[in-house]
């Protein structure tokens, strides 16, 4: 028979007041923290030889209070028993609002909807995950969130203690090193024992998880500390302080504003350097500065579409590349075999061998080493590490210091020629995009335009990668915000396009965005749950499912494998496609709860369906609309 | 003209179902228009260039497809089938588009 534990609740909430004078961020949510304790204080239990079988100040409050402290506004979480003081705490004790309790059907969701959200608000979520299991499910979602640079923060249940555990169940769901599996692509890790020790780590985690290079950050929530009474005295939340972005060192920043103010054919190259609409504003103000073109490579939102030196400039003819936070450089300025060729040449070099290449990145302060996202080595002429954008106004300034006159009518005589590629280079689009307008299966093309049409007096947001698009949305709309455009996955792992998208619409939705989501059929069919999701917590958004009906590229890599095996091409569907039966993607979005609209297989067709699924999504309602796209994109 | 070339060359219908059936519109699109592949209509290459493509491309990721795999005569159906493709519209003529302009 246990006695009743006299913990000290005064001395715990008077720590707890002091605190709320002493954290940064969100002191408002302290002070509701404090008010929650107040509301949710039990009565004084009297005798002391009563069992006692209730607990009214578990430690997963005091968990919560630290996630509170730091501005969480979600939790994803597929519920588990190994979170399962966290959740009750989260939506009883923290009466579920900053953090909301998501509920996902899969961990991988719960992981990717933090990478879509992380993108559009430039802050993290939770991911909510479960022990062995659920941090094995979630795995892929960290492993992109670690190779697209964007902060998520995951929490995994685990019960340390083996005198803890109940059954057989929570032994094969406990791990002696539980984040072990994911170590490798996590920027840091811990293991709390204590609930002090869970506070300070999770402040930890969050700072780095936001320092650049940003990425995903794992904390262990051990069971017993989650359910068991708090008895640790003079518990306190560490002040969060952020760490500046890393700028490159002035020295190297002035030799490169030498280089670029001389070159006669700069190129900038566009990786992840934005982290706001401010990185996009700064680098426009560089490409203007040395009316340089800059080639965007559309993993964040870099340059407006309408500047008019977006994506004009020529690697091969460039004098000088400056490569802004770009993942894999060798490949920049290198081709290798093409895959129908047997054993492999040595790269050929597509660059001058006068061409000067200048790296500045964040990649270049933080890397492990068995997964191989860090691509070739790169041998460059400066590598410049730090943030790009931290760094720009400092090459900026360095760049205008020196300009001579001369230089200007130079540059600005370059500045007209790119003006005019960039016109040319819209009209060409426009020209393609007429390509098969009335055919069947629609055009990514004609898809694109239809859209255009009735979402360019939105304040809209696309956050499905068009990649697999034709990238016909960025050739034919007009992309000047910040949250227009999300890039893609990172690691390129399927998987991640459906529940990012959610992610972000879920961000979107207090800032009143219409979301537009491109979804790939194949990348809906890992986990097609987080439909039911988008719709049980009302986030709006128009999907477009690009039901190709296929995984088209690999059926042109065992296409390309059966011809080199001079071999029978025409069974090499076997595997890559996804036909008899064709999959009813409106159908399964009713099955969710969603609106369905379609397959829509005549163009004729597609700007009514359009039509519709807007005043849907304006009614605060998720919508898809299956597009039969069958073998393109 | 061309429309005789193509008509001696092959059989479209032939042509069309193989186009499918062998992937080629994997890449290059039902219509032959382009995707990952380049495109390759309206009004495609003559005949002997694009069975001299087929078999040795230039290096780039199309595949090498032997005789063995597509024969001659399969690829001359294709090439019909490809003839058949209409010309694009005018970008001007498509509101839609001309708004883009």
């Amino acid at each position: 028979m246990s006695k009743p534990k006299n913990t000290d609740r005064r001395g715990f909430f008077k720590g707890a007041a002091a605190l709320a004078g002493t954290a940064s961020i969100a002191m408002a949510q302290q002070q509701q923290i404090a008010q929650n304790r107040a509301a949710s204080a039990p009565a004084e239990v009297s005798g002391g030889t009563v069992e006692v079988l209730t607990n009214e100040r578990p430690g997963a409050d005091f968990m919560l209070d630290v996630i509170k402290s730091l501005g969480i506004e979600y939790v994803a979480a597929n519920p588990s028993s190994s979170c399962r003081g966290l959740h009750e705490s989260m939506i009883n004790y923290g009466n579920n609002k900053n953090p909301e309790l998501i509920t996902a059907l899969h961990e991988e969701s719960s992981v990717a909807m933090g990478h879509g959200y992380a993108k559009i608000e430039g802050k993290p979520m939770i991911g909510m995950v479960h022990g062995t299991v659920g941090t094995q499910h979630a795995s892929m979602a960290i492993y992109n969130a670690w190779c697209d640079r964007v902060p998520t923060i995951v929490i995994l249940g685990n019960e340390t203690d083996a005198g803890a555990r109940r059954s057989f169940v929570e032994w094969t769901h406990s791990a002696q090193d539980a984040a072990s599996i994911i170590r490798d692509f996590t920027k840091w890790d811990d293991n709390p024992t204590t609930l002090q020790h869970f506070a300070e780590s999770f402040v930890r985690a969050y700072k780095i998880a936001m320092t650049p290079p940003m990425g995903p950050v794992a904390i262990i929530a051990s069971g017993k500390l989650q359910e068991e009474p708090i008895e640790e005295k003079d518990l306190r939340i560490p002040k969060l302080t952020p760490v500046l972005s890393p700028v490159g060192d002035s020295g190297s920043i002035a030799e490169l504003a030498r280089m670029l103010v001389n070159a006669e054919n700069p190129v900038i190259v566009a990786g992840r350097v934005a982290h706001n609409q401010a990185g996009m504003t700064l680098l426009a103000e560089l490409a203007d500065t040395l009316q340089a073109p800059v080639n965007d490579q559309r993993n964040r939102m870099n340059l407006a579409s309408t500047h008019p030196f977006y994506n004009t400039g020529s690697v091969a003819n460039a004098d000088v590349v400056l490569a802004l936070e770009v993942e894999d450089v060798f490949m920049l300025t290198h081709r290798m075999s093409p895959l129908n060729r047997i054993g492999m040449d040595a790269p050929r070099k597509i660059i001058k061998d006068t061409t000067k290449v200048i790296t500045i990145s964040s990649g270049d302060l933080f890397q492990r080493s068995n997964y191989q996202d860090f691509a070739r080595y790169n041998e460059v002429d400066m590598a410049i590490p730090g943030d790009a954008q931290a760094t720009l106004p400092l090459l900026i300034e360095a760049c205008k210091k020196i300009i001579t006159s001369d230089r200007r009518i130079a540059m600005q005589a370059r500045g007209a020629k790119l003006t005019e590629q960039h016109a040319k280079n819209k009209q060409a689009s426009i020209t393609q995009a007429a390509l098969g307008w009335d055919a069947s299966p629609l055009t990514p093309s004609r898809i694109s335009a239809e859209l255009w049409a009735q979402i360019k007096n939105e304040d809209w947001s696309l956050v499905g990668n068009d990649a697999f698009f034709g990238r016909w949305p960025n050739r034919l709309w007009t992309f000047d915000k910040y949250h227009q455009f999300i890039g893609g996955s990172g690691g390129e792992g399927v998987g991640y396009g459906a529940p990012a998208a959610v992610g972000a619409a879920l961000a979107n939705k207090k800032h009143g965005r219409f979301t537009v989501n491109i979804q790939n059929d194949g990348d809906l069919n890992y986990a097609p749950g987080v439909l039911w999701s988008a719709v049980h917590h009302n986030i709006p958004m128009l999907n477009i499912m690009n039901n190709n009906r296929g995984y088209h590229q690999e059926v042109m890599f065992v296409t390309t494998m059966a011809a080199r095996a001079n071999r029978d091409v025409s069974r090499t569907g076997i595997g890559t496609k996804l036909e008899s039966p064709f999959i009813d993607y409106a159908t399964m979005a009713k099955a969710y709860g969603m609106k369905g609209i379609g397959p829509i297989t005549d163009p004729k067709d597609l700007g009514a369906a359009i039509k519709q699924g807007v005043e849907i999504v304006k009614r605060g309602e998720p919508v898809m609309i299956d597009t039969d796209t069958h073998g393109r994109g | 003209m061309q429309a005789q070339n193509a008509a001696s060359a092959g059989n479209a219908e032939n042509g069309k179902k193989l186009w499918a059936k062998e992937n080629c519109y994997s890449c290059h699109g039902f219509d032959g228009h382009g995707g990952a592949g380049v495109r390759l209509t309206p009004k495609p290459i003559a005949v002997q260039g694009f069975i001299a493509i087929v078999r040795h491309p230039p290096k780039s990721n199309m595949p090498t497809f032997s005789a063995k795999v597509i024969s001659d005569a399969d690829l001359r159906d294709m090439w019909a089938y490809l003839n058949t493709i209409p010309a694009n519209p005018d970008p001007k003529s498509i509101p839609l588009l001309s708004a883009l302009q």
